[in-house]
C-alpha cells in the first residue's frame, strides 16, 4: 500500500505541494489529528526533509507514542535534526510586560530561524512542512485576540513562498460555524491551497469507518494531474499504525 | 512541572512496539521501588492508567474508568443536577481510596458539599448479587432472552471470579442514602474552594498547582493520584463568568498541569449559559466528554417507547472518550445510557432498551394499540 493513503495522497496531488497552506478542519465528534500524524510521518520519512511541529494540544510524549506506532521515531529525528518540536502546552503570548503582539512575534521568529537554519544546511530539502496542533488553542493563549492570531498566520504563510515550505494547520471548524462572523474561518479558508474536512458520517458511529473526510485542492491545474478535479470525499477508519481510505462501500 | 522517573503511577512503554501488558509498566531505568499501584489505580491497555468514577457501570463503558492526567467534562443540564451524582460519587472513591481531593463549587460554602457525598455500600452484599447474575448468565446462554425480560439479566460482564475481588476494590458501589463516614472527610487531603466571588480563576488555578504538586512530593513512596472535581465552572453566580477567554485559559492551564501529573479533573458546566462557539470550544478541550440530560416527567411518548422509564433519572451520553498515547478513536456500542437507582442507593447505567416495532403497521409492541409518534429522534442509541 502507498505510503499516507491513496486516496489522501491523490486528492493532495501526488508530487508534494510546496508553497502551500492547508488547513486541517474537524469538530467534536471526529477528530482529524490523524491527518497531522500522517503528513508528518510522511515528511520525516523522506530523506531530505524538515518538520517545525507547534504542539499546543498535547506533550511530545503523545506524538512520539502514536507516530512510533505508525513507524516513525519522533526522538531519533530530533536527534538527527530534523524535526524541531514545540512544546507549548502552557504558552501564553501575553506575559508581564509584552503584549499579545510580542508573544507571537517570539514564536514566529523561533519558527523562522528553525526553517532557515535547516534550508541552509540543506537548500534541497524537499520537504519542509511546518504544522501547528492547533489554532483554538492559539486563540485562547491570544486571549481570544483574533487580529492577533490572524497577524501570526498570515506571517507564517510568508513562509511557506520564501522558503519554499508547507503550512499545515489544525483546526476546530465547528467552533466558527455558530457563529455570525466566522472571520477567522473566513481568512483561514481564504489563506488555505487546501482544505481536508474530517466529519461523522450523516448515518452516525460505526465501528468500521470512523469518518468521512472531504478534501478541497484549489491549486492551479497542473501539468502532471490528469484531470481537473477538485473536491474529493471518501471515508476513513483511523487504525493504530496506518489509517484507511476508502470510497463508501469499497472496503476492501 | 511535576515529573517524576521513580512514581509508578505514571507508566512507560516497555518497547517500540505495541504491547498490551498490563504488569510490566515500570519504567526501563532502574528503580529501587516496588511495582505496586498506588490506591485506586489501574492499569489497562497500551499501559494507561485508569482511576475509578465511582459508578462501575461508567468505569466498563469508557474502558476502565476515568484516565490519569485527563480532564473529563461533563455537560449540564438547567432542568436537573443529576451531573451532582456523577460529582459525589467521584470525589467518594477518592476519599475511600485515600487519594487528596480538590473540589471547587460555586457556592459560599463548598464544604458543605462534602456531606452529601455517598458511602460505600457494604462489600459482602455487592460480591454476592454479582455471583448470581454470572452464574444465572452461563445457564441461560444458549436461551434467547425476549426483550421483556432483558432488563433482569442486566448486561453480560466478562469478570471472572478471580479478578472479582480486585474490581471491588477498584470501584466501589456507592450508597447514595448514606452519607460518608466524618471522620472520612476531616483527613487533610481533602481541599474546598468557592468560586462564587472569585473575580478571576487566579486563585483556583494556584490552589489547583499546589495540589498537583503535593501529589509527587513524596520520594520512593508511590505518590497518590489526585483528584480535581470542579462543580459548574461557568455558573453565572461566579464572579468571572463574563470572562470567557479566562475561563477557556484556566481550562487549558489545567489541562496542562493535569497532563504532567497523576491527577484527574473532572468538569462540570452548564453548557446552556455559554455561547455556542464558546460551548464549543469548551468541548474540544474535553479529553473525554460527557452529558446528563434530564427525564421529563411524564412523558408518555418516551414511556411507551423504552422500558423501565419510570425508574430513570435521567440520561447520559457519551460524546467523547480519552484514547492514551493512541490517535484510534474509541467507537462505543451505545453511547445514551438511562441513570437509574438501583434498589434506591445505588446508581447505574443501562443501555436503553427500546420496544421492537411491528413490522407491519409500525406500532410498538409497548403501546395499547393507539399508533403513537415516537420521540425517538431526541435519543440516540
Amino acid at each position: 500500500m502507498a505510503e499516507v493513503g491513496d486516496l489522501l495522497a491523490e486528492a493532495m496531488g501526488h508530487s508534494l505541494p510546496v508553497g502551500k497552506v492547508v488547513l486541517v478542519g474537524d469538530c467534536v465528534e471526529t477528530s482529524g489529528a490523524f491527518v497531522l500524524h500522517l503528513l508528518l510521518k510522511r515528511c520525516l520519512s523522506l530523506d531530505s526533509s524538515f518538520a517545525v511541529f507547534v504542539a499546543l494540544s498535547h506533550p511530545f510524549s503523545h506524538y512520539d507514542r502514536v507516530l512510533r506506532k505508525m513507524g516513525c521515531n519522533l526522538s531519533v529525528q530530533k536527534k538527527n535534526g530534523k524535526l524541531h518540536f514545540l512544546e507549548l502546552l502552557d504558552f501564553s503570548a501575553r506575559s508581564k510586560e509584552n503584549s499579545v503582539d510580542d508573544g507571537f512575534c517570539k514564536l514566529y521568529n523561533e519558527i523562522r530561524k528553525a526553517v532557515e537554519t535547516a534550508r541552509s544546511k540543506d537548500t534541497k530539502a524537499s520537504c519542509v512542512y511546518i504544522m501547528i496542533d492547533d489554532i483554538s488553542l492559539l486563540e485562547i493563549a491570544a486571549d481570544g485576540s483574533e487580529n492577533d492570531v490572524l497577524n501570526f498566520l498570515h506571517y507564517c504563510s510568508t513562509l511557506t513562498s520564501e522558503m519554499d515550505c508547507l503550512l499545515i494547520i489544525l483546526n476546530h471548524e465547528d467552533v466558527y460555524s455558530s457563529e455570525e462572523a466566522p472571520r477567522l474561518l473566513a481568512h483561514l479558508q481564504h489563506l488555505s491551497d487546501i482544505e481536508i474536512r474530517a466529519a461523522p458520517l450523516n448515518t452516525g458511529l460505526a465501528a468500521d469507518v470512523h469518518g468521512q473526510l472531504t478534501v478541497i485542492n484549489k491549486g492551479l491545474l497542473n501539468d502532471d494531474r490528469r484531470s481537473g478535479r477538485r473536491i474529493w470525499n471518501f471515508q476513513f477508519k483511523v487504525k493504530e499504525n496506518s489509517v484507511e481510505f476508502f470510497y463508501p462501500g469499497s472496503q476492501h | 512541572m511535576a515529573t517524576g522517573g521513580g512514581q509508578q503511577a505514571r507508566p512507560t512503554r516497555p518497547s517500540s512496539f505495541s504491547r498490551v501488558s498490563s504488569s510490566s509498566f515500570s519504567p526501563a531505568s532502574s528503580s529501587s521501588t516496588s511495582t505496586s499501584l498506588p490506591p485506586g489505580v489501574r492499569i489497562g491497555a497500551n499501559g494507561a492508567a485508569f482511576v475509578s468514577s465511582g459508578i462501575p457501570d461508567l468505569d466498563r463503558i469508557l474502558g476502565g474508568g476515568f484516565l490519569v492526567r485527563s480532564v473529563v467534562m461533563v455537560m449540564e443540564d438547567a432542568d436537573a443536577p443529576h451531573h451532582l451524582l456523577l460529582l459525589r460519587n467521584f470525589m467518594s472513591q477518592g476519599i475511600v481510596h485515600g487519594q487528596s481531593v480538590l473540589f471547587a463549587g460555586p457556592t459560599k460554602e463548598p464544604r458543605s458539599f462534602l456531606g452529601t457525598l455517598p458511602s460505600p455500600v457494604v462489600q459482602k452484599e455487592g460480591l454476592k448479587i454479582k455471583h448470581d447474575v454470572s452464574d444465572v448468565q452461563d445457564k441461560e446462554k444458549g436461551l434467547r432472552i425476549a426483550w421483556q425480560y432483558k432488563k433482569y439479566f442486566g448486561e453480560l460482564t466478562a469478570v471472572d471470579s478471580h479478578n472479582r475481588d480486585k474490581k471491588q476494590e477498584y470501584s466501589s458501589d456507592f450508597d447514595l442514602r448514606k452519607p460518608l463516614e466524618r471522620q472520612l472527610l476531616n483527613s487533610q487531603n481533602i481541599e474546598c474552594i468557592s468560586t462564587q466571588d472569585a473575580f478571576d480563576l487566579s486563585k483556583l488555578q494556584n490552589h489547583c498547582l499546589t495540589f498537583v504538586s503535593k501529589l509527587s512530593l513524596k520520594d520512593g513512596i508511590n505518590s497518590n493520584a489526585g483528584r480535581i472535581a470542579i462543580q459548574s465552572l461557568c455558573a453565572p453566580q461566579c464572579g468571572y463568568f463574563e470572562k470567557d477567554w479566562d475561563m477557556l485559559s484556566f481550562i487549558r492551564s489545567l489541562r496542562a498541569t493535569v497532563q504532567s501529573s497523576n491527577a484527574v479533573a473532572v468538569i462540570t458546566f452548564p453548557a446552556s449559559v455559554l455561547s455556542n462557539s464558546i460551548s464549543k470550544r469548551w468541548q474540544h478541550l474535553a479529553d473525554t466528554l460527557l452529558s446528563v440530560r434530564a427525564i421529563p416527567d411524564e412523558d408518555k411518548d418516551l414511556a411507551k417507547l423504552l422500558t423501565g422509564y419510570q425508574d430513570m433519572l435521567g440520561f447520559l451520553h457519551v460524546h467523547k472518550v480519552a484514547q492514551f498515547n493512541s490517535q484510534v478513536p474509541v467507537i462505543l456500542d451505545a453511547s445514551t445510557y438511562s441513570l437509574k437507582l438501583q434498589k434506591r442507593k445505588s446508581l447505574v447505567l443501562e443501555r436503553l432498551n427500546q420496544a421492537p416495532v411491528e413490522g407491519s403497521s409500525g406500532v410498538s409492541y409497548a403501546t395499547s394499540g393507539s399508533c403513537s409518534s415516537s420521540k425517538g429522534s431526541l435519543l440516540d442509541f
